[in-house]
């Protein structure tokens, strides 16, 4: 099974999605720079964490418009499994992939610290090996996590599924005092309509050797590759 | 050009004496651009004229030292054919000025030394001193730490290096010259350093990066000068940050230097252009000829005087192979980099400026470079020591163990820095083993068993009390925090912050403290590899106190054998290292307690901290201790207390050897002392080893329990819930900004 991790020229968790994928889990892994225009050949897309472009503008608002973008896109409407990653999360919602946007922190400050993070659905790629109520503890690393989106598209995420990360306390209970950056409904991660697209705020691939202080990120990185043997692609 | 006046020389930091040598240098008058180059490359900042002679005096070899003095950055061996290659500087006139971005652009500066020698940058540290956060200019240092956290933060989290550790400090001198200090490291291969060199006549100098602009002109003749009132009018001298800028340069010469195309690569920081131009000629004994016209430019009509010395972020300058330009070009834009060729090494060893062709100045690099003054300034023992020296302990008042206890955990130097490390990113490059506040820093090396533990440290106090004796044990105390974590120390760097050299009294505080560096760097082998030194470090005529900052690296062989400073399970077995005196000179006790800065600093005897250091990495190199913790600020109760925090609650019993009172077993900082736990089992065997090492080991208690409770030769003085305990530590920092949270 093949990871892509996109390379934006800011991207600075580009070798840790690398490092989980290809020498944590023994998966193949390349990475796939901005400019180019085809995704060499992957079974599974990571948009990894960092400041895609410096990021001074907007979290993430130019690298929607990098060439690699477009095999992104086509890649996510063929069903593709595709994880954005902190600053991967926001480059899917600025590409419109995903619904919503991550503002500041509510307390303006950048955190960079383990948090509970509750798994709230299973039924994606990057969730069916996890159970529901799962508590992980995940670093988060960002000044702008903080979810947003509007009542409308709230509730629909909601009614249908499509929250499937909240921050939590050690007992997996959600509460304001556990939610770090100030996100509506203490969302921490969302996938889209179709459930092959999931980006997430916390690095689930620095938290996958028990020597950086948790492993509960794997079981992410496991789903997904479970999920594609079931489906066959590593016959292709 | 002949109308060279006193203003003109003033304004340039020049005396007249060093102007007629400039005039001998050359053999003629200087003209505007060659004065300008000549003022920044004889600054104290650049050309170390007052520190020099000292500063030859450290120790700078050793088995390991692949570089020393003398480049962008030191190297030391790590096994496994790689290097790791470090270096502190201090930033701390600019974060005073402009506390983000001064903070920001030191973290850039530094950043760029390592890269600069080919090694991929992977840990930051800093060392921050403020003055206090209340009273009255309390208001104007939160917001000078909130800007400096902030600036350190929003660089390196945004370039992507993770600042993994690092001290803060705060006491009244730092109020009006507060200091940054920080620190960086690097793996590099070891037998393809980067060397900042220009050889070759012929090939071609590039210049990569950002722009040039008009800020930042004469920045390091800034940083040679007093404050007073007027500095905050220096704004525009303070440069902007650009990490994302800085990142595409770390990525892209990275990138070239896996390659054989480059000869030199040196940073454009201090001084700019004229820096790296001369500094590159001079180490080879090469010459450079730039023209100006082709230095990429930020804003129209640019002087050359003003290019030349302008300190705009993020450029480098390069010496690549004649007949590869397509190919390091291709490097560059694949990065979108513009990658400008502005000269060409010579044979002559001169720096040749050109304007659209014109000569606007030319200079041996050696009149530059070895040229420039050197300073045997006049010493003289301060006045103060007499005074401030005497302490009759005895006749303190004494004092509630617990609420001192309570007190001290309540100072912003000792209490727990979340606030200040939760807003850097410190896991990411997921190498971060042990996470920031649990000990010294340590980050596994990729590709091997190997991990690096480091510790930057300072100890102002002490050094106001005795500089000669707290830069020894700022030596030790930074030496024993790698080895608590299972590091055996192997290189150093320093970082001196200083008053007025000009003042006899800060010339002998320096003198003295170089000296204490020098012997007990000598003492544990550890060799200094590099480092920066910040002078004129007064605002209005008071002078910080003298602050020789050490950064230690150490190698830990089998990474899954690092150890923290927390207690790990109920039973274990505490034993102290050491020996406690009578000590409480110049301790966090006193000043918090008794609002005293008086006293001797602890006595160091470096033979025993030499074999506690090696007998911490042997014990925790054969897995047999649980923690360790260095036992400094705050003395054992301290130490203990911290022992227990972020363990969820453990406790422990305790029961000390009394020496001389409560107060004093409690909370003297005595050197050469750790407390570490073992399991009950290997109790005796850790008492054997320490025994052949020499060094003094007892049993004082177990861990377990809820209650920190530590008695004094059989009398409880301390005994509290440990979260109560951890809850004053652990809000404490923050109280200072919660009327800003949200």
């Amino acid at each position: 099974m093949k990871f892509a991790v996109i390379v934006f020229p800011g991207s600075n968790c580009d070798h840790d999605a690398y490092h989980a994928t290809k020498h944590v889990l023994g998966q193949d892994a390349e990475f796939v720079w901005h400019k180019d225009t085809t995704l060499k050949g992957a079974d599974v897309v990571i948009l990894p964490g960092g400041f895609s472009y410096g990021d001074y503008l907007r979290t993430g608002a130019i690298a929607q418009f990098s060439p690699v973008m477009t095999a992104v896109r086509e890649f996510a409407g063929s069903g593709g499994p595709i994880l954005g990653i902190c600053n991967g999360f926001q480059v899917l919602c600025e590409a419109k992939l995903l619904p919503g946007a991550l503002l500041r922190n509510k307390d303006l400050k950048f955190h960079c610290e383990h948090v509970g993070v509750r798994v709230e659905q299973t039924s994606t790629p990057f969730t069916n090996r996890a159970s529901a109520g799962q508590v992980l503890k995940l670093p988060i690393a960002h000044g702008e996590g903080n979810y947003f989106a509007d009542q409308v598209t709230l509730e629909q995420l909601e009614s249908s599924g499509r929250v499937i990360f909240r921050y939590c306390d050690n007992g997996g209970r959600i509460a304001d005092e556990a939610n770090p950056n100030g996100s509506l409904n203490g969302i921490a991660g969302i996938c889209n309509d179709r459930r092959n697209v999931v980006g997430l705020m916390p690095h689930p691939e620095r938290a996958c050797e028990s020597a950086l202080g948790s492993e509960d990120g794997l079981v992410l990185f496991d789903s997904v590759v479970a999920s594609l043997a079931s489906s066959g692609a590593l016959m292709a | 050009m002949s109308t060279v006046d006193a203003a003109l020389l003033d304004r340039h930091g020049l005396i007249p004496d060093e102007y007629q040598r400039i005039v001998a240098a050359l053999g003629r008058e200087p003209s505007l651009t060659e004065l300008g180059i000549f003022s920044v490359m004889w600054s104290e900042h650049c050309s170390y004229k007052s520190s020099r002679v000292h500063l030859r005096t450290l120790p700078t070899e050793g088995p390991r030292v692949l570089q020393g003095p003398g480049e962008n950055a030191g190297a030391v061996d790590i096994g496994d054919g790689l290097a790791a290659v470090f270096k502190i500087e201090s930033h701390n006139h600019p974060s005073f000025i402009e506390p983000y971005q001064g903070a920001a652009t030191g973290v850039g500066g530094i950043i760029r030394d390592i890269f600069t020698m080919g090694a991929r940058p992977i840990a930051l540290m800093n060392s921050l001193r403020f003055g206090p956060m209340n009273g009255t200019h309390g208001a104007r240092t939160r917001r000078i730490v909130e800007g400096v956290v902030a600036g350190i933060a929003g660089y390196g989290n945004s370039i992507g290096i993770p600042t993994v550790g690092g001290e803060i400090s705060f006491e009244e001198p730092y109020t009006g010259n507060p200091l940054v200090n920080v620190f960086c490291l690097g793996i590099a291969k070891a037998d393809a350093l980067v060397k900042a060199r220009a050889e070759g006549a012929g090939n071609p100098v590039y210049y990569v990066g950002a722009k040039t602009g008009r800020d930042g002109i004469h920045g390091a003749t800034m940083a040679s000068a007093e404050f007073d009132e007027k500095s905050a009018e220096k704004r525009p001298a303070v440069q902007v940050g650009d990490p994302f800028m800085e990142k595409l340069l770390l990525e892209a010469c990275l990138e070239l230097m896996k390659g054989d195309a480059h000869i030199g690569v040196q940073d454009m920081g201090a001084a700019g252009l004229t820096c790296a131009t001369s500094e590159m000629g001079a180490r080879s004994g090469s010459g450079i000829e730039i023209d100006v016209m082709h230095v990429p430019q930020r804003e129209s009509g640019m002087s050359p005087y003003e290019i030349m010395l302008s300190e705009s972020q993020e450029r480098m300058l390069l010496v690549v192979k004649k007949g590869r330009e397509r190919e390091v070009e291709e490097i560059f834009e694949k990065w979108d980099l513009h990658a400008a060729q502005v000269g060409f090494v010579t044979d002559d060893g001169l720096l040749r400026v050109k304007d659209h062709g014109t000569v606007v100045a030319e200079i041996p690099n050696t009149a530059l470079v070895d040229g420039a003054p050197v300073y045997h300034r006049p010493m003289a023992r301060p006045a103060y020591l007499a005074d401030v020296q005497h302490l009759d302990a005895a006749a303190l008042p004494p004092v509630h163990a617990q609420e001192g206890l309570f007190r001290i955990l309540s100072s912003p130097t000792v209490a727990n820095k979340r606030w200040v490390y939760r807003q850097y990113d410190h896991m990411v490059r997921t190498n971060t083993i042990v996470l920031a506040g649990m000990g010294a820093a340590v980050v596994r090396v990729k590709g091997t068993s190997r991990a690096l533990a480091m510790s930057v440290d300072g100890n102002g106090r002490y050094c106001y009390l005795d500089p000669r004796r707290g830069a020894m044990l700022a030596v030790a105390e930074a030496a024993r925090n790698v080895a608590c974590a299972g590091g055996h120390p192997i290189g150093a760097t320093n970082c001196l912050n200083f008053g007025n050299p000009e003042r006899p009294e800060i010339m002998w505080q320096f003198a003295e403290a170089v000296q204490g560096i020098g012997d007990a760097c000598r003492a544990l082998d550890l060799p200094i590899t590099g480092g920066n030194v910040s002078l004129y470090n007064e605002t209005d005529g008071t002078a910080i106190y003298p602050t020789p900052v050490l950064g230690v690296v150490g190698l830990i062989e089998d990474a899954s054998r690092t150890v923290t400073r927390v207690f790990r399970g109920e039973g274990d077995v505490i034993v102290l290292f050491g020996e406690t005196f009578d000590e409480l000179g110049g301790t966090e006790f006193l000043k918090i307690i008794h609002g005293l800065v008086k006293g001797q600093p602890p006595g160091l005897d470096l033979r025993k901290e030499r074999a506690l250091i090696a007998l911490l990495v042997r014990a925790a190199g054969i897995g047999l201790i649980r923690s360790a913790h260095d036992c400094s600020d705050g003395g054992i109760a301290v130490t203990l207390a911290e022992c227990a925090f972020d363990t969820g609650g453990i406790g422990c019993q305790v029961d000390l050897t009394e020496v001389r009172g409560a107060d004093a077993t409690l909370f003297s900082e005595s050197a050469s002392r750790a407390i570490v736990t073992a399991a009950a089992q290997d109790a005796p065997t850790l008492l054997q080893i320490a025994a052949e090492a020499g060094v003094p080991a007892r049993l004082i208690g177990r861990v377990g329990g809820s209650r920190l409770r530590i008695s004094v030769g059989g009398r409880v003085q301390i005994d509290c819930d440990v979260r109560d305990a951890e809850r004053q530590w652990s809000t404490a920092f923050n109280s200072y900004f919660r009327r800003q949270a949200s």
